[in-house]
């Protein structure tokens, strides 16, 4: 529903997107992640039409967003950055006006103007001057404004900033309820929120595409996927470490704590050999030695490792496409 | 949805703004202060010994000089410096119907200032026996020279984020507006250039074409004169809302 086709957007000398390709379909719950400044929210712009494309061309559920922008914005909704209201007017006021601005009157529009101050909380505060409210209120007010009329297509710039951990749960929540009608992107920093929301995952660095995949195919890209984590009691950490480091499969050992006579060590599998079996070869290379096993822990490697080891300053911007 | 209902929001969206606000009862209250203390006592309304709003309407031009660009110059660069414009832009509507509304509201809240000068005219028909066809002819005429100004204030408020620049730059070119046509000016400018071109030029005033409504008279050219100033500078409006929708 949502393609985006060899983008490029350049601010003065400055490449902000460079290149960019990628589809969202029905269902689809997109996670948009990368450094600050790698070109997150000018893609979002340039989606919803703000901000002109360079080269290449964005279509939203088969409209152009250059050549027929009115039916392509009617099926979106949009949460730009710093989430923008009109802040001297109410909650209820905006959210009517929005309403109309998108075509709703008399009772659509009362209903759905209800059912967005409903889904986003906003119960409390719904004859409020926008500007005495609270950052995470008014947040969610802008929030209602995109869920408003029930969009086919959801871009939601940083949806969870500034929102207090429960709002943020809800939000999440949100979102999962919504995806399956709607092709949902977002752009966050938290990266748990990825994996507890999200279909799939695009890693921007620089304006280009360093990774795209299902958050467990991200996960598996880390150094640590696959990993074991041995927790081994009454023997010397030196020895333990040394001893898995010689079991076959494992790339090498290291010691990751002491806790009186409990030593926790971590062993990297050789590269692509194992795929997550790990464990059951230590476990047989250690049965010789006699030593108490408090726990095996395979690890799924995690997406701040990722994260990183993809945006590094130092590595060079490849496209990795899964 | 129809481009009428868009504009429709967008202007009571912007009307109820100014409402909200104190600055547009500190606005209104200047502009009535001001047009009371220049018509009678600058304007000479009791000396002139005629029943007419001649004295009004003479100072209308300057006082709007200044007025309608401090009406004007939010429009834009206040969407801009909020951010607001990237809501508005994002809307399934076309950015003529957003820059319509957005000018109509200001337009319609001049109006209701202008509206508020009718103790002036009341006190006129007190005094005497004034021509109400001249007084309608000077209103229409008044209605028609702010929305020139307007339409320039729309224009700068679009080049900026910030609304005293828009404001300072709206008020030099309607004061260049005001100029070309001013006597002292156009007598200054008869000594080096030929009365075609000071003719040629003077077209260009605000005052010349405002004259003829003061007078009582309807003219289609004057009419359309001011009408030109405001497609225009809206239509620069529409380009400048398109080419800097950000940065
Ligand atoms: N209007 C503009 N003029 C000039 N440069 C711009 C403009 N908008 C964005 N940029 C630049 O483009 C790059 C990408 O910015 P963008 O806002 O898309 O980053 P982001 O990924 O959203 O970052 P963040 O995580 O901080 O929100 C930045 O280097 C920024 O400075
Ligand atoms: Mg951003």
């Amino acid at each position: 529903m949502i393609k985006v086709d060899h983008v490029t957007k350049t601010f003065g000398p400055k490449r902000a997107v460079d290149d960019l390709s990628f589809a969202v379909e029905r269902g689809e719950v997109l996670g948009f992640l990368g450094p600050n400044g790698a070109g997150k929210s000018t893609t979002m712009r340039m989606i919803t039409g703000f901000i002109p494309v360079d080269a290449g061309g964005v279509s939203v559920c088969g409209f152009d967003i250059a050549a027929q922008p009115i039916d392509a914005r009617r099926r979106i909704g949009y949460l730009p950055e710093s989430a923008p209201t009109y802040t001297d007017m109410s909650v209820n006021s905006f959210l009517g006006w929005a309403a109309e601005m998108r075509g709703l009157s008399g009772d659509a529009k009362k209903k759905a103007v209800h059912r967005a101050i409903e889904l986003c909380s906003l119960g409390s505060v719904v004859y409020q001057s926008i500007d005495t409210l609270s950052k995470g209120f008014r947040h969610r007010t802008c929030l209602a404004q995109a869920i408003l009329h029930d969009p086919e297509v959801l871009i939601m710039d940083e949806p969870t900033d500034g929102l207090d951990p429960n709002q943020k749960h809800e939000i999440r929540s949100l979102i999962r309820r919504m995806s399956p009608n709607k092709a949902i992107i977002f752009s966050t920093h938290i990266l748990e929120e990825v994996e507890a929301v999200c279909t799939r995952a695009i890693i921007i660095d620089r304006g280009r595409m360093v990774a795209n995949g299902t958050p467990s195919e991200l996960k598996a890209k880390s150094d640590r996927a696959g990993a074991v984590l041995v927790m081994v009691r009454g023997a010397a950490s030196q020895a333990v470490t040394d001893t898995l480091g010689r079991v076959p499969g494992v790339a090498r050992a290291e010691l990751v704590a002491t806790e009186q006579d409990c030593t926790t060590v971590r062993a990297y599998p050789q590269q692509g050999s194992m795929n997550g079996a790990l464990a059951a070869v230590i476990t047989k290379g250690l049965s010789a030695t006699g030593w108490a096993i408090d726990g095996l822990q395979t690890e799924e490697g995690r997406l701040d490792d990722v994260f990183r080891l993809l945006t590094r300053p130092d590595t060079p911007a490849t496209v990795a496409k899964s | 949805m129809s481009a009428l209902n868009t504009i429709k929001a967008i202007a009571k969206r912007e009307l109820f703004a100014y409402f909200d606000s104190p600055v547009a009862y500190v606005f209104l209250v200047i502009f009535l202060l001001l047009a009371g203390v220049f018509t009678f006592t600058f304007g000479g309304f009791f000396e002139r010994g005629e029943a007419s709003l001649a004295s009004f309407f003479g100072w209308l031009p300057w006082l709007f000089l200044f007025l309608v660009p401090a009406v004007g110059m939010r429009m834009w660069a206040e969407e801009r410096r909020s951010g607001t414009i990237e809501l508005l832009l994002t809307l399934p509507i076309a950015p003529w119907e957003a820059i319509i509304g957005k000018f109509l509201a200001s337009w319609i809240f001049l109006g209701i200032a202008m509206a508020l000068t009718f103790p002036i005219w009341v006190t006129v028909n007190l005094l005497g026996v004034p021509d109400n066809g001249v007084i309608v002819a000077g209103y229409v005429g008044s209605m028609l020279l702010a929305g020139a100004y307007l339409a320039i204030a729309s224009m700068t408020s679009a080049m900026t984020r910030n609304q005293v620049v828009s404001f300072i730059v709206a008020v030099v070119l309607c004061l260049a507006l005001i100029l070309v046509g001013f006597v002292p000016i156009t007598d200054l400018l008869a000594r080096y250039a030929s009365p075609a071109n000071v003719e040629r030029v003077a077209a260009f005033g605000v005052l010349t074409h405002f004259d003829g409504f003061q007078k009582g008279i309807l003219d289609s050219r004057n009419v359309l004169f001011f009408l030109s100033i405001m497609t225009f500078a809206l239509f620069v409006t529409a380009v400048l809302v398109r080419n800097r929708r950000k940065n």
